[in-house]
């Protein structure tokens, strides 16, 4: 066999076969174009500002199945890391393009007020709320700690001396812990949070029993509460969880704190009213569909739908709530 | 035994028809990426990621499997029949299968690699299946911050021993690894460091740029400044079956480095390094023909190479149970599983079991398909290599672009993935290994934050590091691993004095561009 004839041969295969991938990969996802009239057959696309898999990236991508009926195919990217910042950043030159998407949420606020980020919320317009996930205190069980009492004591005793494990630096997790140092009339600055990359991690430190208690989204902690290896304390929602229905909230565990890990999509600045309103309406019409109801059922996601000047002031009210908590926690 | 249930629900998944074909098209691409010079198994995993990230997470992991496998069985042909490792673990077997390849025994040198490890490998992956879940059930009650800090520090102690020849020179890569290791924003307080105000920077530098970088780019840009040389193909001659004898002083050597492998794989400062160096000495220490070593000895073929692969399936036990990457592959290991929205560690097999026995049993299927594969195609494959060296580089210089870019998205992930890479020319020039700048790159980081963890748990009082009898016996370690080789040098050079010197093993600096 010639041998110079063989190797382009196997150079193509190779590539056809990459090729093939890709494109077996990404077919399958054609639907049925049936744009509104003011997309006039544009595809809109929706930023997921982090890696694939987590909460945002879940987002983005059951909007895009949800959205498959209304507006036909929609395309999600992904813009990894710094709690959203560097997507953000990214997406803020989509000035004026309706057909661009960010889903977004409250650990975004938070990350622009620590990174001291030159972007912020500002250059976009906030469209609507989708969901809320509530975070949950959990000790092992075998600690001493038996209630969210218990630990508010030790915290009230000495504050440093309870360890509290969770995400990352800045999110949701420690904004919570930090409310909490706050409302028990602590110093949030003293608050000892020690910071993970996620909650996997986080619960690997608490389980060896060096933490104390570790704070986490309750869909990600339900199977540990269920299976008994974690004790849950309390969750921070207003009112108690149809899964977790023994578990208090914080405000009947006596620690006057209420906080959501809401998320939410935003649209590019610079867009015309029409525009907005109309992206409202798609948005809103897709969390009254059959598709998106189903999601919020299989991930265990609250209906947080909330649209309009009232989100446009839950925004507000949000940026000023968590800047104020983590300068006060010497972060930002 | 849960395994065995849990294995076969696995199988079940694997064995459907696309997932078996994403399997046959993961090997294969694997191996043809991983046969390309100077493309180790970390590089073709790197590389090939993206294509993975649009398939569902059990496809993309059960192709990923089949790549990564297949980027190890064509790092070792490329090692035999072009001399040009593409990972310090397979220096080995560059070592004694090159000098096989050129006197005319490339066949039984291909056929030892592939049937050992094809052994090992699966050897390797039973005890995966076996050892992983009692790790993980250990490590969640009992890894806390301070065990992971002496875990830390006996992975680094361990490798100081790849240092190279000169310590200053590994210790000076080792710095290299150590600040880059530092960009971004800080775990603990969510500060931003060495970042200079650059958006992409805060997330820092992803280990696999680093590692395209300094391997790849570094490589490449050798060769530029060298003027480019076309490799030389070892021609293969005779079948691809190994003789009675072949086979006679092989089969103990493919055992003896499974048996090696495996267990220092998954310790969690293993690596894939130490087995096949430790097994290439056995091997000459019990050879009959010792005087062959060095001249193609198939026993010191067929020893490290089926050690590197017990081991590569050995190094996913500290991975997969605590999130601990062990070897630069491990590190983009960790990253892919990450991008699949899984993160490795204690909760990994009770959070997403079905994934991760369907990985395992497809680490089971490629490794049949890869033997399937590579024996009759091991020739086609070496005529890969006869594509000229500027064409393979300039490949190299593609591959790597596009993934970095398709990766990150903008054009300060190139800036920097180039700026290593001349970073790494400088290294190559100065002889400056470039294996410890990864690894401290992946380590650092890890010890950094959960020494601060501990730290901050028991509010600054240092005694925490060395509390539990699991620490005071990794802390043991450490100062063993310290103080035994001085020890040991100073012994034998005590007996040396009365006794003839052994011939010292060949020094095995970071691989190096062909000849």
């Amino acid at each position: 066999m010639n041998v110079k004839g063989v190797a382009p041969f196997v150079a193509a295969a190779v590539a056809t076969a990459v090729l093939l991938v890709s494109t077996v990969a990404s077919s399958g996802d054609e639907g049925k174009s049936d744009a509104r009239a003011f997309l006039d057959g544009r595809q809109l696309r929706i930023m997921a500002p982090a890696a694939p898999g987590g909460g945002w990236d879940q987002t983005a991508r059951e909007m895009q199945s949800a959205l498959r009926g209304t507006v036909g195919r929609t395309e999600v990217y992904n813009v990894n890391g710094a709690g959203g910042t560097i997507g953000l950043s990214q997406y803020t030159r989509y000035r004026g393009q309706p057909t661009e998407l960010m889903v977004m949420g409250l650990v975004m606020v938070g990350a622009i007020a620590s990174n001291h980020s030159p972007v912020t919320l500002s250059q976009t317009t906030p469209l609507a709320r989708l969901t809320t996930d509530y975070e949950i205190i959990v000790v092992p069980t075998n600690s001493p700690v038996q209630s969210m009492r218990d630990l508010v004591a030790r915290m009230r005793a000495d504050l440093g001396s309870v360890s509290i494990a969770g995400g990352s630096a800045g999110g949701v997790e420690q904004i919570l812990a930090g409310l909490v140092g706050r409302a028990i009339g602590g110093d949030p600055a003293k608050v000892n949070y020690i910071a993970h990359s996620g909650g996997g991690e986080a619960l690997t430190t608490v389980l060896s029993g060096s933490a104390t208690a570790a704070v986490s989204g309750v869909s990600e902690l339900v199977p540990q509460v269920k299976a008994g290896k974690m004790r849950a304390l309390a969750v921070s929602s207003p009112q108690r969880l149809p899964a977790l229905p023994d578990v208090p909230t914080l405000k009947e565990a006596g620690v006057d704190v209420e906080l959501a890990n809401w998320r939410a999509v935003v649209a590019p600045a610079g867009i015309t009213v029409d525009e907005e309103s109309a992206l409202e309406d798609v948005v809103v019409e897709m969390t009254r569909g059959d598709a998106w109801q189903e999601t919020l059922r299989r991930r265990g996601w609250a209906d947080a739908t909330m649209v309009g000047p009232e989100f446009d002031a839950f925004m507000e009210s949000e940026q000023r709530r968590i800047a104020q908590v983590l300068k006060e926690m010497g972060l930002a | 035994m849960d395994q065995i249930g849990s294995l076969l629900d696995g199988f079940g998944s694997a064995l459907s028809p696309m997932n078996l074909l994403w399997a046959l098209v993961g090997v294969t691409i694997g191996t043809a990426v991983g046969v390309l010079p100077g493309i180790g198994p970390a590089l073709t995993v790197a590389m090939l990621l993206p294509i993975t990230f649009r398939l569902e997470a059990s496809s993309a992991l059960i192709m990923f499997a089949g790549i990564y496998y297949g980027g190890m069985y064509g790092g070792s042909t490329t090692s035999i029949l072009l001399n040009t490792p593409g990972e310090t673990s397979s220096m080995m077997s560059a070592l004694e299968g090159n000098r096989m390849a050129r006197a005319g025994r490339g066949a039984a040198a291909l056929a030892t690699a592939a049937i050992g490890s094809f052994v090992a490998g699966t050897i390797g992956t039973v005890g995966l299946t076996f050892l992983a879940p009692v790790v993980a059930d250990f490590a969640i009650t009992r890894f806390g911050p301070e065990e992971y800090v002496a875990l830390m520090a006996v992975a680094f102690v361990t490798v100081s021993a790849l240092l190279g020849p000169s310590l200053l020179k590994g210790v000076a890569s080792l710095l290299i690894g150590l600040t880059v290791g530092l960009v971004g924003i800080d775990g603990q307080t969510g500060q931003a460091r060495l970042a200079f105000g650059v958006p992409a920077l805060l997330d820092g530098v992803e280990v696999v740029i680093l590692v395209v970088a300094l391997f790849a780019l570094g490589e490449t840009f050798g060769h530029l400044l060298a003027g480019t040389g076309t490799s030389t193909v070892e021609p293969i001659r005779g079948r691809f079956a190994l003789t009675g004898e072949d086979l006679r002083r092989s089969w103990p050597a493919w055992l003896r480095g499974t048996a090696l492998g495996f267990p220092i794989g998954s310790l969690p400062a293993g690596g894939a390094d130490v087995p096949t160096f430790l097994s290439y000495s056995l091997e000459r220490r019990l050879s009959k023909h010792p005087e062959q070593f060095g001249k193609g000895a198939i026993e010191g073929l067929a020893g490290p190479e089926a050690a590197n692969n017990a081991a590569a399936a050995g190094v996913l036990v500290p991975l997969l149970t605590i999130g601990l990457p062990t070897s630069a592959t491990a590190a983009v290991i960790l990253t892919a599983f990450q991008s699949y929205g899984l993160q490795p560690g204690p909760q990994l097999f009770s959070g997403s079991g079905e994934l991760v026995w369907a990985l395992i049993a497809s680490l089971y299927i490629g490794n049949v398909m890869l033997l399937v594969l590579n024996l009759p195609l091991v020739g086609l494959w070496a005529r890969m290599l006869t594509i000229p060296a500027y064409g393979i580089y300039a490949g190299v210089l593609v591959f790597a672009t596009l993934g970095t870019f398709a990766a990150g998205g903008t054009v300060t992930d190139l800036l920097v993935l180039y700026g290593l890479g001349l970073i790494g020319l400088l290294m190559r020039l100065a002889d400056v290994p470039v294996v410890p700048a990864v690894v401290a790159m992946i380590l650092g980081p890890l010890l950094e934050q959960q020494l601060r963890r501990a730290l901050a748990i028991s509010q600054g009082d240092a005694a925490v590091l060395w509390s539990g009898w699991i620490t005071k016996v990794l802390w043991a370690v450490v100062l063993l691993a310290l103080l035994l080789p001085p020890l040991l040098s100073y012994l034998r050079a005590r007996r040396a004095t009365t006794s003839p010197p052994e011939p010292a093993p060949a020094e095995s600096p970071a691989p190096r561009p062909p000849a």
